[in-house]
């Protein structure tokens, strides 16, 4: 790799230990990705204080220093974490005090976190809490370089915003918080933007269930490519683009598409395709449609709903809302529980808003932080839960060994209030 | 003996046993570290342990927590002694330098193709001008794989010394 006399200097150890440990990582990181330079980031997006068995023993042996140098620096020299160089925060992480006493989830696994988030954040981490950065407040703007990691924050933030990162992971993002580098690699470079594959949509698509089905059809068939949407779309929302860059980046690896008038590096189908010739298109047609949703849906035949979950990714406020008013004066079923995952700052607008009240009444939660996969955590005694993520039906059954519905908002609502599925294709 | 040739993405030298998975694989619910073990239902490796292996195959899907679920690997003893893939993208470049074992891509052959489970391989990522690996063609069970001669002195490995098998 070629590095800049600042780069050079940090690796020589000008920054000190840990910022020397930060670019040797990154230099070996980017020899492996066969990259020839680095690129300047000043929005970080990572892991740190998100508890596991191995971070608990570093922290026991060493203290957080020990275990930010170990694992998210891959470094074993006993050296001190400085304050981060560049504005990081901290994704989804393990569940936080608001869940005590609701969800099986040990409490030394709380506090533990709660010690990394003091230590994490007086050096500079902002402790967002969600995987849906996006939504609270960290908005890169168009074409600028970001070190991000989760793969439904990354697809949204390169081709929503137009923000250029690749699929980061825990010890990258903790390497580009204390030296603002990431490798100049994928994403990065204006030439790997472009479209690959055209799928045309002759279906409706006009709610986030649908936009995820669309994901999950869509990331299965290009897997790791940029696909590029056109046909019978209404104009998508926010929670809409969530949730389709979600579900292409789980039954694939969809880390960047383009909807032509929609996405900002494609105003039109050829600037999608950067003046190439525009591929054929692949259909995604009533049987298309019909085919992912028994796909998803494959995975149980019992009917009776232990367990419903909405918010993945992390609930908006608006969604919140549309919860709180399908089950506005009704109660859940006394063998069902019903939760919804939400960033901390939107939980705090939606309390204030009467939202969480409203679904409190009627015997719903609404939890923070964390989720059923990222914890591995659902009530006691789960065998079959519903949600309107197509991302959490894929990973669910396979992180907890439970079978997963999976329909509309309103569909889970009902599941919730009568302890069976009836959810179905309209 | 087969004799691949490619690139380098960590240095070492590594030989063992290979483990081929015809399909990509997940991190982050894809793995159990503390096993070292496939546990994605639908995978054909389900429930097979790559722990000690040199594991062969077409690259990393899924979440951005490949590298942590594999560097977790390295941390509970779990890790494969070697790491030979044909698609390189930024999750499994980082898994493969935290989890700090030997590992090689952009190779002539195929891998998935050339080498089958229970081969005996020797990687070495440091070979000059390019990473090698030598492919014994019998599987374990029919010969025994020490009377191979792979070039590989004592049959040391970084992995095997180093991280130790579970």
């Amino acid at each position: 790799m070629r590095l800049s006399d600042d780069e050079r200097a940090m690796l020589d150890g000008a920054e000190g230990p840990a910022v020397a440990a930060a670019m040797d990582l990154l230099v070996r990181y980017g020899e492996a990705l066969d990259c020839e330079r680095l690129c300047d980031v000043r929005n970080v997006a990572g892991t740190m204080t998100q508890p596991s068995p191995a971070k608990a023993r570093l922290v026991k042996e060493g203290g957080w220093h020990k275990a930010f140098a170990v694992i998210n620096l891959d470094c074993d020299d006993d050296i001190e974490i400085p304050d981060m160089r560049v504005p990081t925060c901290q994704l989804q992480h393990g569940f936080g005090p608001d869940a005590d006493g609701v969800v099986p989830y040990p409490k030394e696994s709380i506090q533990l976190q709660d010690d990394a988030e003091a230590f994490y954040g007086r050096r500079g981490v902002s402790i967002l809490a969600t995987c849906t950065p996006y939504q609270v407040g960290n908005l890169p703007t168009r074409g600028e370089h970001c070190a991000w990691m989760e793969s439904s924050a990354v697809v949204y933030a390169n081709s929503v915003l137009g923000a250029r990162t690749n699929c980061e992971g825990t010890a990258s993002t903790g390497a580009a918080g204390l030296t603002g580098k990431i490798p100049c690699w994928g994403n990065h470079l204006t030439e790997n933007r472009y479209g690959t594959h055209l799928v045309d949509v002759r279906v409706p698509v006009d709610d986030f269930m649908e936009w995820g089905m669309l994901g999950y059809f869509v990331g299965d068939l290009v897997q790791e490519a940029r696909p590029v949407i056109v046909g019978d779309i209404a104009q998508p929302d926010l929670v809409d683009l969530k949730h389709f860059g979600a579900a292409a980046a789980t039954s694939g690896g969809v880390e960047l598409y383009h909807i032509p008038g929609v996405t900002p590096e494609a105003p039109t189908l050829e600037a999608a395709f950067g003046g190439t010739p525009v591929p054929d298109a692949v259909s995604y047609g009533p049987r298309e449609r019909r085919a992912v949703y028994d796909d998803i849906n494959s995975q149980g035949s019992s009917t009776d709903v232990d367990f419903v979950l909405l918010g993945c990714p992390h609930a908006s406020v608006e969604q919140i809302w549309r919860a709180a008013k399908a089950l506005d004066g009704r109660r859940l079923n006394s063998s069902t529980q019903l939760w919804i995952m939400a960033p901390r700052a939107l939980k705090a607008v939606a309390d204030r808003s009467g939202y969480t009240e409203t679904i409190e009444r009627a015997g719903g939660r609404v939890l923070s932080d964390s989720c059923p996969a990222m914890s591995r955590a659902a009530p006691t005694g789960t065998r079959v839960f519903a949600t309107d993520s197509a991302k959490q039906a894929h990973y669910l059954p396979a992180i907890l060994g439970i079978k997963a519905w999976f329909g509309s908002l309103e569909e889970c609502v009902d599941a919730a209030v009568t302890g069976r599925w009836s959810g179905g294709l309209r | 003996m087969i004799v691949l040739h490619g690139r380098k993405v960590v240095p070492g030298v590594a030989e063992g046993e290979a483990l081929v998975s015809h399909e990509t694989i997940s991190g982050w619910g894809g793995i159990d570290p503390a096993e070292g073990t496939i546990i994605e239902r639908r995978h054909e490796l389900f429930g097979v342990s790559f722990a000690g292996k040199i594991l062969v195959f077409p690259g990393a899907k899924g979440s951005s927590g490949w590298s942590g679920f594999f560097q977790t690997t390295r941390l509970m003893g779990t890790a494969p002694l070697a790491m030979v893939f044909t698609a390189m993208t930024t999750k499994v470049a980082l898994g493969a330098v935290v989890t700090r074992v030997p590992a090689v891509t952009d190779l002539d052959q195929d891998p998935v193709e050339v080498i089958t489970t229970g081969d005996w391989v020797r990687v070495d990522a440091d070979a000059l001008p390019r990473a090698e690996i030598y492919v014994a063609g019998a599987r374990i069970g029919q010969n025994d794989p020490h009377n191979i001669d792979l070039g590989a002195g004592e049959g040391a490995s970084h992995g095997a010394s180093y991280y130790g098998r579970p």
